[in-house]
């Protein structure tokens, strides 16, 4: 599971069906099922993270998998030892899938081409977040009850995030109309060979849409000044409550985390009534299950 | 393909195994049906409302996916990209006589995987095996409690129940 972008809406759709069966594992008294006993799966995480890493090994836990944890700051890779080492010495272990997230796009293509293990892309670079961009449709199938003619916008830092990408991969596919918004400083190079709307102006998208999903601002990412101030941008591009009023009543509020509060939206909306952030995190479990497993099952018709 | 049952002898059957639940289960005791999917959930409605009507109190039930639990998972030639659906269980199974409906009992397998997948929904009171067609073939020491039908079909043949609802009409198969 490397990205969405060379995902068909009919595997796409399956990935989804699949998920709805996992969802009643984690509601019920003995939150466990056995699919995946006595495989090893391994969070190879270089970049850090609370929702992903946690949800995915609590995700293998729930498969009955065992997990080991990999942290860039406390393992070798600080003394030098890159990544395609680090994993073949994990490989050498015994161990059936690597989750990895890294800095640089296509570093999971790069691992599924020199290593034996399944390899799942937790976020790599600029390039692709594929489970986010499967919980977030699963989110809208769920409440809206399909994708099909809905109006997305996807607000904020487009440039440097693969959840957008992700997200307009899936989306689109599945027969939603996206739009990207944000400042030009903050658009990706050559947005318009992209299968989307280009928007400079929050305000002339936010009547329109049934989704609008905030990106965060990524500050650790930003080279140069994009914008000349937080409160400019917060002003031209922030989900405010007074934004929030000329909106579609049914309006689903998402935003893949961590938030930067009362900069790309305010507390009152991402705290308020249309806001389905938690759902996401909570969604992204029974999506991270569910590719856990088919990922496994492919690996095991794949011996014979 | 061989007709084996016809839908007025698949209605007796499930009448049949309905009176026998009914004179085996101590009286009192809350019973509650649950099906397999996905010919076993047809199975257990029907057993369901004949219950009910013989005891003269509701009798709820459920319907239970064992893809998570099936022994053929990892194996090459098994279970392949198999579809993962849901286990609807409105009730809770805790001290109740539980009914577990299939289609067909053959190698055992899926009834193990059943009872694996009940167990992690709770504790019930007991657990009895209803199927409307006992095929021999068994490959785990499990036995119905309750079998409608007796079938000895060779290896190579497919014991196919088919039911209205998703089918069309009532049938038993080989083929």
């Amino acid at each position: 599971m490397l990205g969405l972008r060379e995902l068909s809406a009919e595997e796409i759709g399956y990935i989804l069906d699949t998920a709805v069966g996992f969802e009643q594992v984690s509601t019920r008294s003995v939150k466990k099922a056995p699919p995946l006993r006595g495989k090893v799966v391994v969070n190879l995480f270089f970049e850090d993270s609370t929702r992903t890493r946690n949800s995915f090994a609590l995700a293998a836990n729930r498969l009955s998998a065992d997990i080991i944890e990999f942290t860039k700051k406390t393992s070798s890779v600080s003394k030098g030892e890159t990544l395609l080492d680090t994993a073949r010495n994990l490989e050498a272990m015994g161990i059936d899938i690597v989750v990895v997230r890294h800095n640089a796009g296509g570093a999971s293509r790069f691992l599924s081409r020199n290593v034996n293990a399944c390899v799942v892309n937790a976020g790599d670079g600029f390039c692709e977040h594929p489970t986010q961009g499967l919980l977030d449709v699963y989110t809208i199938r769920k409440i809206k009850g399909t994708l099909e003619g809905l109006k997305i916008a996807i607000v904020g830092d487009v440039a440097h995030s693969r959840v957008a990408r992700s997200d307009m991969w899936a989306m689109t596919k599945l027969g939603a109309e996206v739009t990207f918004v944000g400042p030009p400083t903050l658009m990706p190079a050559q947005a318009e060979r992209l299968p989307v709307k280009v928007s400079y102006c929050l305000d002339e998208v936010i009547e329109k849409v049934d989704v609008i999903n905030m990106l965060r601002i990524q500050f650790e990412r930003l080279g140069g000044n994009p914008f000349p101030s937080i409160r400019e941008y917060s002003h031209y591009f922030g989900l405010t409550a007074e934004r929030m009023k000329r909106a579609k009543g049914n309006i689903l509020v998402m935003h893949p985390g961590p938030i930067n509060r009362g900069l790309e939206i305010e507390s009152e909306v991402a705290d308020g009534r249309n806001s389905v952030i938690l759902e996401q995190v909570t969604n992204g479990l029974a999506v991270r299950m569910a590719v856990l497993f088919l990922v496994n099952q492919a690996a095991a018709q794949r011996v014979d | 393909m061989k007709v084996i049952l016809d839908s007025r002898q698949i209605e007796r059957i499930v009448e049949d195994l309905a009176a026998r639940i009914v004179s085996d289960v101590p009286a009192g005791s809350d019973i509650a049906t649950i099906g397999v999917r996905s010919r076993g959930e047809v199975l257990a409605q029907r057993l369901s409302s004949r219950l009910a009507e013989k005891l003269g109190k509701d009798v709820p039930c459920g319907t239970l996916d064992i893809t998570l639990y099936r022994d053929d998972l990892n194996s090459p030639q098994g279970a392949g990209q198999p579809q993962v659906r849901t286990t609807e269980i409105g009730f809770d199974i805790d001290g109740k006589v539980i009914i577990l409906v299939d289609d067909v009992l053959h190698t055992g397998r899926s009834t193990r995987a059943a009872m694996d997948a009940l167990i992690d929904l709770g504790r019930p009171m007991a657990v009895k095996l209803a199927v409307l067609v006992d095929r021999l073939g068994r490959e785990l020491p499990i036995q119905a409690d309750y079998a409608g039908y007796m079938c000895d079909a060779a290896a190579d043949k497919l014991v196919q129940v088919r039911f209205v609802e998703p089918d069309g009409k009532d049938e038993v198969v080989i083929e």
